[in-house]
């Protein structure tokens, strides 16, 4: 999925990498160092709270908070239906907005292709929401659905669909935005796809006489699908993790769409039930990881 | 090609050149949007159908800006009373009647994002550029294992580290506090430093340095002063997209901070009942909010790709 350079292999650079091993250690430790304090560690004692009812509201008292309960935690979560509702929100969310931003996406970069003049500055343009901090996108948008004063409704001429709160529209209000921010993601990456194809290509299907459609699918498709599947797989780990535009437009509790990631908060920083909500990370963590390799293994096969 | 079928292809390209156009105005409406509220006069602000153009107000800005109280009603000021006033107390007087008490929290919460961003922007990029040049030029054991832990850590969900971080940094007493914010955003943003201005650094050719080498330059001397000087360009756009990641980063600010670090993000979208639904104020604060995102994005188009896939896509 990224690059690997080659290492530079002459003789006189290996030489001396090896009088210089201090040089590294002092350009390199502070980085690694500063990742397994923030990161590592707090992740491994994650994974001990999980096993435990440890709240951190109450000060720690050894046997009582936490009081280890084994895979308790786990069981109890997997077999909660609500827990498995939300997971199908969220579900929903990844599949409707990652779709919705893969078409649009796409498509966008499909006619950008046309070379004209301000091509760059309508690219620019488009790509400004991808920049935005996603909760002020989220602001926005609740600015922009409020069904008194405005302009959602009014320009689509829905009549007073209350799309922030109501709980039948929150989810679709939620994943509308996710679109309208993350479109320009993958249109850029699949703009950079489409940059890189051999004009050669398409000069010997016109030769043949093939068609549009004939060009598209046997030379522009196979061309852009791994950058395409590259945009897949950051998108869906993001839309599998976010819950700041959804908080944003519709904020917590029961008016938020009931996503897993919103849950995740309100469990660990809410309500405070520090233990449970670090076992429900870990199995957002497997699932994403679980996905993430699931969409890898495609990547590397359309490599080939 | 005959000349009817490149006619007709041009005038294909053009309808579609429009419709690009047109499908771009369209999707910057939202955008649009909030910027033309952020300038809507007290008056029109409730008025259904929403009005487009009016008489543009500076009063919102005012508002996010300060907090005010509402005269009594029937309280007439007199004319000496009014032309004591500053022109922005007059502004909020004629528009809301209303007298300004003091500042709001507004410019307290951006001088901390602008703190918090700018500090751990420096942290993580002076951090990174070692790492990146060390990751860069040497053989080290076990690399490519090295630079996958680093990229994996950033590609955790953020809330399972968060719950040991959160009860570290309360223990230590920097909950709430600037600094445990610029540790984390430098943690958090290290990753992706690393990774980009590796990819910057791998493309200056070595041979510049073997040649300082030759005329008696140590390592590092060739570092300060050959990749540093080579490498200006990717250090300032990744500074760029790290100043863009926690300049919008909420969820840390929102469980780390309560008010005294607090920044924009987790504070401006609760401010809509504060503000007793002053949609206009709301909207000038995220307006100014964004300005600083959206300059750096037009400055940074050019390496945005780069920077999206963590360095993986140099075009």
């Amino acid at each position: 999925m990224f690059n690997r350079r080659k290492e530079f292999s002459s003789t006189e650079i290996q030489y001396r990498a090896l009088s210089d091993q201090g040089l590294i250690r002092l350009f390199i430790l502070p980085t690694i160092i500063l990742l397994v304090v923030i990161n590592i560690f707090p992740l491994f004692w994650s994974l001990v709270l999980s096993f435990s009812n440890f709240t951190a509201k109450f000060p720690l008292v050894w046997g009582k908070n936490p009081r280890f309960l084994g895979i308790g935690q786990y069981i109890k979560l997997l077999t909660d239906q609500a827990i498995w509702e939300k997971f199908i929100t969220t579900a929903k969310y990844v599949v409707l907005s990652v779709g919705g931003e893969m078409l649009l996406g796409f498509g966008l970069a499909l006619l950008l292709q046309i070379k004209f003049r301000g091509r760059e500055i309508i690219t620019t343009l488009l790509v400004l929401p991808m920049t935005m901090s996603p909760v002020i996108v989220g602001l926005m948008w609740k600015l922009f659905y409020d069904p008194n004063w405005g302009m959602f409704n009014y320009l689509l001429g829905l009549g007073k669909i209350d799309w922030a709160t109501d709980t039948r529209y929150n989810l679709y209000a939620a994943v509308i935005a996710d679109i309208w921010m993350w479109t320009p993601f993958v249109m850029l990456l699949a703009l950079a796809g489409l940059g890189a194809i051999p004009q050669y290509l398409y000069e010997a299907a016109e030769v043949d006489r093939a068609s549009w459609w004939h060009k598209f699918t046997r030379i522009t498709l196979p061309m852009v699908w791994p950058l395409l599947l590259v945009a897949l797989i950051f998108r869906t780990m993001e839309a599998f993790k976010v819950f700041d535009i959804a908080m944003g437009i519709s904020g917590r509790g029961a008016t938020a769409p009931q996503l897993l990631s919103i849950h995740l908060y309100d469990t660990a920083f809410v309500t405070w039930k520090t233990g449970i909500g670090s076992a429900l990370g870990y199995i957002v963590l497997v699932m994403i990881i679980a996905i993430t390799n699931i969409f890898i293994k495609y990547l590397n096969k359309a490599k080939q | 090609m005959s000349a009817v079928n490149k006619k007709r292809v041009s005038i294909v390209r053009i309808i579609v050149i429009i419709l690009i156009c047109i499908f771009t105005f369209i999707y910057l409406v939202p955008l649009l949007f909030v910027i033309d509220t952020s300038f809507k006069p007290w008056t029109l602000i409730k008025e259904w159908p929403p009005r487009v153009f009016f008489k543009p107000s500076i009063a919102p800005y005012i508002r996010i800006f300060t907090a005010r109280t509402v005269f009594p009603p029937g309280t007439k000021l007199t004319q000496e009373q009014i032309d004591n006033m500053t022109w922005y107390q007059k502004i909020v007087y004629y528009e809301t009647n209303e007298e300004i008490v003091r500042i709001g929290d507004f410019p307290s919460r951006f001088a901390n994002s602008l703190i918090v961003t700018l500090i751990s922007t420096a942290f993580t990029i002076i951090l990174a550029t070692f790492s990146a040049y060390a990751f860069s030029r040497f053989n080290i054991k076990g690399k490519n294992d090295l630079l996958f832990f680093i990229l994996a850590t950033r590609m955790l969900p953020a809330v399972v580290v968060l719950i040991p971080v959160f009860l570290m940094f309360r223990k230590l007493g920097l909950a709430d506090n600037q600094l445990g914010l610029i540790i984390l955003y430098t943690a958090f943003n290290l990753s992706f430093a690393v990774w980009v201005l590796k990819g910057f650094i791998d493309e200056i050719p070595v041979e510049y340095e073997e040649a300082a080498m030759v005329d008696g330059y140590t390592r590092f001397q060739t570092f300060w002063r050959i990749i540093i000087p080579q490498s200006m360009t990717g250090i300032a756009a990744t500074a760029v997209f790290c100043f863009i990641f926690s300049w919008n980063e909420f969820g840390f600010a929102f469980i780390m901070t309560k008010s005294r670090a607090q920044t924009i993000p987790p504070w401006l979208p609760y401010q809509m009942g504060v503000l007793g639904y002053d949609w206009a104020a709301a909207a000038a604060g995220a307006v100014l909010f964004i300005i600083p995102a959206l300059i750096f994005t037009v400055l940074l188009r050019k390496n945005l790709v780069r920077g999206i896939t963590f360095g993986a896509i140099r075009k």
